[in-house]
Formats: C-alpha cells, sequence, structure tokens
C-alpha cells in the first residue's frame, strides 16, 4: 500500500511539472471546464428547460455526445486484439494509448448521462443494496454496469501496467492477460448493451431495428480508431514518444474494413425502410429528405454519408491510405462523419416525427453546447494527465529512485515541438 | 534553507490547505442540503423508494408534504395514499363519434390534477385527423386552433396514457420509480425518479411528460385534494403522467376522473372492468372497439369507440 501511495505522489509530481506548452494546453482545457461548470450550474438552478429538449424530443445533443462516446471507448479492443491476441509489436507498444483513451472517453460517457439526468442529486438510488437498480429488466441499468466494468477494466490494466513499469519490473502477464482478454468481449458489450437501449424500444420505430447494434460497432471502430490515428500523431509529434508508421497504417486498414461494413449495413437499413415503404419510413424520410417542411437535419446527414464514402475510398486505397495528407483528411472526415451520424443522426429521428405524429424540431442551445464542451475538456483533460504519466514511465524516464521512494524524472518537458523528424531523415541517419 | 524560507513555505502551504478545505466545503455544500436546511429536507433527500416504506413512515412521508405543500401554497393540503380498491380494474372508452375537439377534457385535466401552467404540461392530447384519412397517425393536427369546433372533414381524438396491462415504460425504468397498481394504474414515485427520460422515450402513446422547469403551479389555481402517486404537485426534474384520477377514483365515494365529469358529449366513459355491470362493460362488447398501435402488444386499456 505505501508503494501505491510512493508512485501516486511521484505521479503528482510529475502532473505539475511541463514546459510552457503544457501548462498553456492545461490552463485552456481548465478554462473550458470552468466555462461548462458554470453553464451547468446554470442548468441545475433553472432546470432542463434552458435546453431545447422538450417533451416531443425529450434526449438531444448530451445523450447524443454520449453514444458517440461509447463508440470511441470500445474502439480501444481495436488495438488491444492485434497487440494481444496476434502479438503484433508496433501495435502492442501504443496499446496502451488505445486503453487510456478509453477510460477519458467512459468518463465523458457517464458526464454527459449526468448533465441529462433531471436529478442528478437521486443518482444514488441506481446503487444497488442503497437504492433500487432495475436489473436486469432496464437495459440503463445493463448500461450503467457494462459502462463502470469497462472503465474500471481499462483503468486497472493501464494503472498496473505503469505501476509495474514505473517499480521497473515486467508487469506478470499472468494477472494482465486475462483481463486484457475480457476487455474484448467488453468493449463489445458497452456498444451492444447502448444500441439494445434504444433498440428495445417498439415505440420507436427508427431505432426497433435488429441492424443496430451491428452497425454501431461498425461506425464504432471507424471513428475511435481514426480519432487515434490523428492523436498518435500529435502525441508523436509533440511528446517524444515514439509510434511507427507502420501501427498507424494497419489501423487505418481496419478503418477500412469497418467503413465498408458500416456503409453496407447503413445500405440494407435504408433499401429495407424504402423498398417496403411502411408507415415506419416517416423519420427515416424525415432524417434523409425532410418531412412536411421540416428538413433540418437533412443537410448534416447528407455531409455525413458523403464524408463517410470518401472516407472510405480514400482507407481503401494503399497509395491513399499510406500518405498522411490523405489519411488525416480521411480520419477527420470519419470523425465528424460517425459524429453526426450516431449523434444526432441517430438520436433525433427517433422522437421526430414523435409518437403521435407531432414535429418539433430539435437544435442544441448555448447551454448545452457549453456544457458539452466542457466536458469534451473534461475528457481531453483526462487524457492529457494520463498521457503525462503514461508517456514518460513508457519511455524510461519516470520511475522509482534509488532510494525506492522518490521518483526519477527525466521528462520535464512533456510537451514540446519537436523538429520535423519524417522517416526518411531517419532512414538518412542509419 | 534558512528559517525565513521555510517559515514562508509553511505559511504558503497552511494558506493553500486552507483555501483546498474551503474549496471541498463549498462544493460539499452545493451537493448537499444547506446547514441551516430543517431536518425534512435531509429527512425528503434520503427517503426511500415509496414500495418499500411501511406504514409509519407514509403516515409520516404524508405530513411532512402535507406541511411542506401548505406552507408553499398558502391553504391547507391534503396529501392521501389511498391504495387500490379491491376487486378493481378501471377501464376507460372514448367515443370518437363524439369527441367535439373542444379540450375541455385538456384543461379539466389540468386544473384537477395540478399541472404546470408555466410552461404548459397537457397529460390529454387531442388530435385532429381528417376524415378521409380516418386514424392515420402520420397525418395529425396537435395545434388546431379555429374559432369554432368541430371543423368541417375532420373529427377529433384524444390522447392520454393508456394504462396498459403491458407497459414497456415501467420496464426501462433504471430505478423502479414507475411501476403498475393492482387497479391497472401505472403510477410514478415523483420523490424517486431521477429524471433519466428513458420512460418518456418507451411510451407509444406520448403520456408522459416532464418537469422541464420548476414552481410553474400558481398557488391561487392548486387543488389542495392529492394523492402521493397522483396529483400532488410535482417536483422539477421528473416525470408525470396521468393516473385516471387516483385522488378521485380510489375513493370509496369515488367520483369520475375529472376528463369525464367535464366532457359535454358524454365521449367518455369510465368504469371497473371486473364489474359486469359497469358502463364500460356495456360497450366493450358491443360497441365498434379499437385499441391504438395493437401490434405494439400493450394491451392498453384504453378503448376508441364509435357509437354511431
Amino acid at each position: 500500500m505505501k508503494k501505491v501511495w510512493a508512485f501516486l505522489r511521484g505521479c503528482f509530481t510529475l502532473l505539475k511539472k511541463g514546459s510552457k506548452f503544457y501548462y498553456a494546453w492545461v490552463s485552456f482545457l481548465l478554462a473550458l471546464m470552468v466555462i461548462g461548470t458554470l453553464a451547468y450550474i446554470n442548468q441545475m438552478y433553472s432546470g432542463l428547460i434552458v435546453t431545447a429538449m422538450r417533451d416531443q424530443v425529450s434526449w438531444g445533443f448530451y445523450i447524443s455526445n454520449f453514444t458517440f462516446l461509447v463508440g470511441v471507448a470500445a474502439a480501444a479492443v481495436l488495438l488491444v486484439i492485434p497487440a494481444y491476441v496476434y502479438q503484433w509489436k508496433p501495435i502492442k507498444e501504443i496499446a496502451i494509448l488505445g486503453e487510456l483513451l478509453a477510460v477519458s472517453a467512459m468518463v465523458m460517457c457517464l458526464l454527459f448521462v449526468t448533465v441529462d439526468i433531471g436529478r442528478p442529486d437521486r443518482f444514488w438510488h441506481l446503487i444497488p443494496k442503497i437504492g433500487i437498480l432495475n436489473f436486469p429488466q432496464s437495459l440503463l441499468a445493463w448500461d450503467v454496469v457494462v459502462l463502470n466494468t469497462y472503465l474500471v477494466l481499462n483503468f486497472v490494466i493501464a494503472g498496473y501496467m505503469l505501476y509495474s513499469l514505473y517499480y521497473r519490473r515486467q508487469p506478470n502477464m499472468k494477472y494482465v492477460l486475462p483481463l486484457l482478454l475480457f476487455s474484448i468481449p467488453a468493449a463489445i458489450s458497452i456498444h451492444t448493451v447502448t444500441a439494445f437501449l434504444y433498440n428495445g424500444l417498439s415505440a420507436r420505430p427508427f431505432w426497433n431495428a435488429s441492424i443496430l447494434a451491428p452497425r454501431f460497432l461498425a461506425s464504432a471502430f471507424c471513428s475511435g480508431p481514426a480519432f487515434m490515428i490523428l492523436l498518435f500523431q500529435v502525441i508523436r509529434k509533440w511528446t517524444n514518444f515514439e509510434i511507427k508508421d507502420q501501427a498507424i497504417f494497419k489501423v487505418a486498414e481496419l478503418i477500412a474494413y469497418a467503413m465498408f461494413i458500416n456503409l453496407f449495413l447503413l445500405g440494407a437499413e435504408v433499401f429495407k425502410e424504402y423498398y417496403s415503404d411502411t408507415a415506419h419510413l416517416a423519420p427515416m424520410k424525415y432524417l434523409y429528405q425532410g418531412l412536411n417542411g421540416h428538413t433540418d437535419l437533412v443537410s448534416y446527414i447528407w455531409t455525413a454519408t458523403f464524408f463517410n464514402i470518401t472516407a472510405f475510398l480514400l482507407f481503401l486505397i494503399p497509395q491513399t491510405r499510406e500518405n498522411f495528407v490523405t489519411l488525416n483528411i480521411g480520419s477527420v472526415l470519419i470523425f465528424i462523419g460517425v459524429y453526426i451520424e450516431k449523434g444526432m443522426g441517430l438520436v433525433i429521428p427517433g422522437f421526430v416525427p414523435d409518437v403521435l405524429g407531432d414535429f418539433y424540431e430539435y437544435s442544441p442551445t448555448s447551454t448545452e453546447l457549453l456544457v458539452t464542451m466542457g466536458i469534451w475538456a473534461t475528457g481531453l483533460f483526462i487524457y492529457t494527465m494520463l498521457l503525462r504519466i503514461a508517456i514518460p514511465i513508457m519511455n524510461g524516464e519516470f520511475y522509482v529512485g534509488e532510494d525506492g521512494v522518490h521518483p526519477y524524472i527525466g521528462d520535464q518537458e512533456f510537451l514540446f515541438r519537436r523538429g520535423l523528424v519524417t522517416e526518411e531523415d531517419d532512414l538518412m541517419a542509419q | 534553507m534558512s528559517d525565513k524560507e521555510t517559515r514562508e513555505e509553511k505559511v504558503f502551504r497552511l494558506t493553500r490547505r486552507k483555501a483546498l478545505k474551503g474549496l471541498a466545503i463549498g462544493l460539499g455544500a452545493l451537493a448537499l442540503p444547506p446547514k441551516g436546511a430543517s431536518a425534512s429536507v435531509w429527512e425528503a433527500f434520503f427517503q426511500k423508494n415509496f414500495r418499500e416504506l411501511g406504514r409509519a413512515e407514509i403516515e409520516k412521508t404524508l405530513a411532512r408534504l402535507e406541511k411542506e405543500y401548505s406552507a408553499q401554497y398558502g391553504k391547507p393540503v391534503k396529501v392521501k395514499a389511498t391504495p387500490p380498491l379491491e376487486g378493481v380494474l378501471y377501464g376507460y372508452a372514448l367515443d370518437l363519434s363524439r369527441c367535439i375537439g373542444c379540450r375541455r377534457c385538456v384543461y379539466g385535466c389540468v386544473t384537477e390534477n395540478n399541472q404546470s401552467r408555466d410552461p404548459q404540461i397537457h397529460w390529454i392530447r387531442v388530435l385532429r385527423l381528417a376524415k378521409e384519412r380516418g386514424v392515420d397517425l402520420e397525418h395529425t393536427e396537435h395545434y388546431y386552433n379555429p374559432s369554432k369546433v368541430p371543423e368541417e372533414g375532420y373529427f377529433y381524438m384524444p390522447v392520454q396514457c393508456h394504462q396498459c396491462e403491458n407497459p414497456p415504460c415501467t420496464k426501462v425504468c433504471p430505478v423502479q420509480a414507475t411501476w403498475k397498481e393492482n387497479d391497472g394504474v401505472v403510477v410514478v414515485d415523483y420523490n424517486w425518479c431521477i429524471g433519466c427520460r428513458y420512460c418518456m422515450a418507451a411510451c407509444p402513446y406520448g403520456a408522459r411528460h416532464f418537469n422541464w422547469k420548476k414552481g410553474g403551479l400558481p398557488a391561487g389555481e392548486m387543488n389542495p385534494d392529492t394523492h402521493y402517486l397522483g396529483n400532488r404537485p410535482r417536483p422539477v426534474g421528473v416525470v408525470e403522467k396521468c393516473t385516471f384520477c387516483i385522488q378521485r377514483t380510489r375513493e370509496l365515494d369515488g367520483k369520475y376522473p375529472a376528463c369525464v365529469e367535464v366532457c359535454p358529449v358524454g365521449a367518455r366513459k369510465f368504469g371497473t372492468m371486473l364489474d359486469p355491470e359497469s358502463e364500460i362493460r356495456y360497450v366493450i362488447p358491443i360497441k365498434r372497439v379499437f385499441i391504438l398501435k395493437e401490434d405494439l402488444n400493450t394491451q392498453p386499456k384504453f378503448y376508441y369507440f364509435y357509437s354511431v
């Protein structure tokens, strides 16, 4: 126990050290978090009336972000599988970045649910024994269980590995491997349960399609990894952590497969709805064409579709996949595309038209935007803190000192602009 | 390090610790009831789910709420917790050939059940439908506003909670804050609901409504005859719904729900389905009856019929 405290104290000492870039970045995030908190306090004080949600559209931007981020978190397995099932070294070196991303995304998910509920003061009603968790009846209860399990699982795996490395020991794979393997079905479960949460509602034909869970998974394996590709490049440009091109290209290749399945499933759904042309077509018509003069989502969803298809082509062709300009364009397109499709594009048409045929066109208010911004900043803040600890440890620049108590900190800077070391320069040097 | 430096560091540390302490207390105070709050605030915060309360605890809770509401609305307020009557299963039938779309039921319900006036919450929603299309929920008008009803070529369809035998809304609640009572009425414990609104997404009839804002009920218009699971004033951030006026119908000298009483054309029929002599039992076998969204297997106890 004493060693854990020494490790945590060491981590806090480390977190305080950093370059001016590090301080600027963290202050920037903290400022956004403060703004978000103020907006949330205002929402607590006035009630959810300050959002654009109403009885017809009873979930909005918060739950959209929640759904999207569950996908981002689930995508960490796309690193775990090649790293630990196939023992592929270039990805094994970076798998921990995916696990830490999952931790940050899960915290964001929980925050988005918290800001959405009307009575956050009663959250303890969800705790079994003290309150009542309606398990296994309610899918929301399932979601509470699997999201928290996944959060703890990733935190424990990454935490244990870093802790061992800090004390200059190899992590005991006898403990870690079962957890890592368990994190694969756990990742699939968080997204499946979140899909079932919508899927199980017969009142909402747009969600009540059995293709929903597979579509969720397919799109998750696009958006999460696309985000990671961008992050990896930022990390290797701004810190002294090495990430091989090979690893990035492999992730991009996996995205191409996932995006193919995603587009295929989307096509299957569009075909079924339009060809059978039943009363259940209305929400999809509202989304893609507009209905009765209500066209708020049409331009968004077509943007998303265009982005996703373009990105699919960019990732499919090896030449564009392995060119950093087109690769990054593709990643940004996928991130935005899936953010629209799995966020507002999924949640809102479930409510429009509403169950009695009323149209309420939803678009988030400034409070919702500010709170959302605050939560994204919180997620990035957590990820930055986790990386501040993880990267020096993995680089061997942060470990316990000779006395066995005080830490040795080699990496005083963390964030700094690295000279543009490209692959070619490396080759030249060799 | 010189003495002065050490001392300075100490002084700094102490103040920082104080600042942190202050911050912690401040955050704690935000989350919990304030120090000056009376014991009842604490009791309310830690109140258990209604179905887990014993008889004595229910009495205590009702007394606490009566005191609170009486002070808030400036008149004596009664909060009952009358349980379902034995051998009763409520049913409701609505005559579409009589309904003229006047919305008196909507406002009668608002007055009786203490709904928020700002923003307006309506437990009953009247849809205007074109006669040539029939019951087609894809083409409904919710905001019709002519000078005179009924209008040529249209008929009207009021929708409220269908008190399903197989309710999709209670199933999804993560904390069991809503359930079906033995008389078939689906109720909400407003003191247990966490406001996640999953039940609203699950309801196929748009019967559940959320308190987006607090204090929408003017004291002067408050109906002081209330039921814990029915029409007592609702806190902000929770879901509410039609209960077939349990504060009226569950009493031994029971009255009809307010919407039945107020309907000027007698389109609304209410009674217990277990009594062969009741009006509802007369209507169901002999009239042309249908239920809304039958394919969803919600098994409503709210029937629509045509008398002519």
